[in-house]
């Protein structure tokens, strides 16, 4: 694929759309967890591709995308952090991190 | 000689990537996301986006890779389960995926983005993240820090009251 932004859309989609199936699909609530953090990466990559790619005024430099994708690093920090801790949690109250075996909230 | 790196990166991005959705070994799938998390970290340094780049390495892949290996190893004791769900499912989900993924392909290759005519050189761009964090994006940056701390709180709190109250 050449160097051009269409291309970085489309690794991006790409990312985007396989964290979306591994989210749904995945049984394992860790492995769901790898999933949300594709989706997240897809998101940042497409950030940066845009503040790299699109027209700047004089003004403005497009370096607001790279500021945006470190704040989702963040947030992905904090997010996996608090998950892996309920998993934990969940995992010696159940002795399981499967999330079909997480029902008691079914009535 | 950019062309082919670039290639390569991608390759390195998305061929691991389908191996985490597909595969039916947590640790396979693991070790995947740490390629896939590499191949963008090389992607955002020929964006030149240096910053981006190491913070991607020494975050994702020095700090949410190893809690995810963590997570991983602390949890595979006893019975087996099977990772993914049944077939019916697992149709269901390829479908509504391959819907978006289409619409996204289309949208992004079609529209005509306001692309600048002549992409410069890279700069260096340490310096201007940190004069925008700490002067355009000033109250982000502390909602993110106080989050991060929130979050540091709550982890420890949440795994401390599961372990002493059984």
């Amino acid at each position: 694929m050449p160097y051009s932004l269409p291309s970085f859309l489309i690794v991006s989609s790409l990312l985007f759309c396989l964290g979306m199936y591994t989210v749904l699909t995945r049984r394992n609530a860790i492995g769901i967890l790898m999933g949300i953090e594709l989706v997240l990466n897809g998101a940042g990559l497409n950030f940066v591709a845009f503040s790299r790619f699109l027209e700047s005024s004089q003004t403005t430099n497009l370096l607001g995308g790279q500021v945006f994708t470190l704040f989702i690093i963040a947030v992905a920090a904090a997010e996996v952090a608090v998950a892996l801790a309920i998993v934990l949690s969940l995992y010696s109250r159940m002795k399981t991190i499967d999330v079909e075996e997480f029902k008691q909230l079914q009535g | 000689m950019r062309d082919i790196i670039f290639n390569v990166f991608i390759l390195l991005t998305v061929i691991p990537c389908f191996w985490v959705a597909l595969s039916s070994n947590i640790v396979h799938a693991a070790f995947s996301l740490l390629v896939t998390l590499f191949g963008i970290a090389g992607l955002y340094v020929l964006l030149g986006a240096d910053f981006i780049g190491v913070v991607q390495v020494i975050v994702y892949i020095g700090g949410i890779l190893v809690l995810i290996i963590f997570g991983v190893m602390m949890t595979q004791r006893g019975k087996l389960l099977p990772l993914s769900i049944q077939l019916p499912g697992k149709v269901f989900a390829a479908v509504l995926t391959g819907v978006i993924l289409v619409a996204l392909l289309l949208a992004s290759t079609r529209s005509l983005w306001p692309v600048a005519a002549v992409v410069g050189e890279p700069q260096p761009t340490s310096a201007a993240i940190g004069d925008l964090l700490l002067g355009k994006y000033l109250i982000p940056f502390e909602i993110a820090s106080v989050l991060l701390l929130a979050a540091l709180v709550g982890a420890v709190l949440i795994v401390r009251r599961s372990v002493r109250g059984e």
